[in-house]
């Protein structure tokens, strides 16, 4: 089992790891990186708390291995807030109380980021169906769509 | 285990065929990860082709589109000139996962996966696309329907890959839908799926027609009897009603937790007349655009 050396991107950052082959992202990430705020809910693409984007791209970072990410630009849960400021979706999460045990926080954090930034207006029903792979087992998922409504209306500038 | 990223589809069956244990392509590896995490495979070579060119562009080929194998499903529905030619295969694609899995699962993948119940293949088959089949012996053409033989078994022998599928021209008066029957409204597995393809002349007779039926066999279907039902008629209620008298006698489902055999035999019949409605109304809508849509 010899490790392989990658080089990529993160969140804008040049990073260097050797993983081995049958790690995930998501484990390179975690226990390689000490970047622990994307999360293993179900390690098999159905959660989608692990989501991060690569390329711009949303992806599921526990589908992917370490090593399919050399040259590529990840981009994840660590590199949202600008600082101390808070991007729109998670500070409305935060107003509305759209979380409890916020496992899955992260994942809805990064594909709600995603989608505004692909469609700036979308409907509720965009909404609900581009946010169906992010699993939520305390909310009843209502007040995070409202929270992603809102921060999409905030960046309108509405 | 070993990992290769090689730049050529050549390099890439060379590997595969000079590999002695279990050899793996990596496309999107929704499957395939998924395979490994729980055990069902344990590759001793993995093959990622997403640094291969001719594998993850969609290029216009004679008026028609030349997809690449690892091309992600949310990259081809994002392709206007895709959708616009052939939208019921890219609603088959679309189906496939949620989100995160569009953005790294592939047609090709979900081919060669071998699943009756894969959404991306009765319309590929109803489209009659062409899969390019690279390996030790060269290049060859296949039909996609002939690649899937029983769950996890293709007709790809040793070294070989699919590079990329074609879905060819199609005259003005030309549509296709794919349906599938699930008991929630997404993130599901089809419990009947059906692609339909049809062209027709200036008088609205329908004169070319592919049906394809998933999720009720070993393999997805092609049924020429529902083909022929269509053919020469005005696709009106008469027709229809013989397509889905066709398309049920087709089915030879398994009863499972998802749908016993008389349910997913009637419900094939209904969605096989509403795609082809479907499929009809794209036809006509696309006639009336010039053909642009």
């Amino acid at each position: 089992m010899s490790g392989i050396h990658v080089s990529t991107k993160i969140n804008g950052d040049a990073v260097e790891y050797v993983c081995d082959v049958e790690e995930t992202l998501l484990d390179v990430l975690r226990d390689k990186l000490g970047m622990t705020g994307s999360k293993e809910g179900c390690a098999s693409g159905d959660c989608g708390a692990c989501s991060v984007t690569v390329d711009g791209r949303l992806t599921c970072s526990c589908l992917m291995l370490g090593a399919e990410a050399q040259g590529r630009e990840i981009g994840t849960i660590e590199g949202i807030a600008k600082g101390t400021e808070l991007h729109p979706v998670q500070q409305k999460i935060l107003d509305n109380a759209a979380l409890q045990c916020g496992v899955c926080t992260p994942g809805f954090v990064v594909a709600a980021k995603a989608l505004l930034e692909k469609k700036p207006d979308p409907t509720e029903t965009e909404v609900r169906y581009w946010l169906a792979g992010n699993l939520c087992r305390c909310t009843g998922y209502d007040k995070i769509i409202r929270a992603v409504m809102d921060a999409a209306a905030e960046m309108r500038g509405n | 285990m070993r990992y290769e990223s090689p730049q050529t589809v050549e390099a890439a069956a060379a590997l595969l065929a000079g590999e002695e244990g279990l050899a793996r392509v990596l496309a999107g590896g929704t499957d395939l990860l998924v395979q490994m995490r729980s055990g069902m495979v344990e590759p001793d070579l993995i093959v990622d082709v997403k640094n291969i060119p001719s594998m993850t562009s969609i290029v216009e080929e004679n008026g028609g589109y030349r997809i690449g194998a690892a091309v992600p499903s949310a990259e081809m529905n994002e392709h206007k000139g895709l959708c616009a030619l052939w939208p019921g295969v890219m609603e088959g694609a679309d189906l496939i996962g949620s989100t995160q899995v569009q953005g790294r699962a592939t047609m090709i993948g979900n081919l060669c996966n071998c699943g009756p119940a894969a959404d991306s293949v009765p319309g590929m088959v109803a489209a009659n696309a062409i899969a390019t089949i690279v390996g030790p012996n060269g290049r060859r053409d296949v039909p996609v329907i002939d690649i899937p033989v029983a769950p996890g078994k293709s007709t790809l022998t040793k070294g070989e890959l699919v590079e990329s599928v074609f879905l060819p021209a199609r005259p003005k008066r030309a549509g296709d839908a794919y349906l599938r029957f699930i008991p929630r409204t997404e993130m599901d597995i089809a419990v009947v799926g059906v692609g339909v393809s049809l062209e027709l002349d200036g008088d609205g007779v329908c004169t070319h027609a592919r049906v394809g039926l998933g999720a009720v066999a070993i393999k997805v279907l092609l049924v020429e009897d529902a083909a022929k039902a269509l053919i020469g008629t005005k696709v009106d209620d008469a027709a229809l009603e013989k397509v889905a008298a066709a398309t049920s006698a087709a089915c030879k489902p398994i009863d499972d937790k998802r749908g016993t055999i008389e349910f997913r035999t009637k419900v094939a019949g209904v969605l096989a007349t509403r795609a082809a409605k479907i499929a009809l109304e794209r036809a006509n809508a696309r006639a009336s655009n010039g053909g642009e849509k």
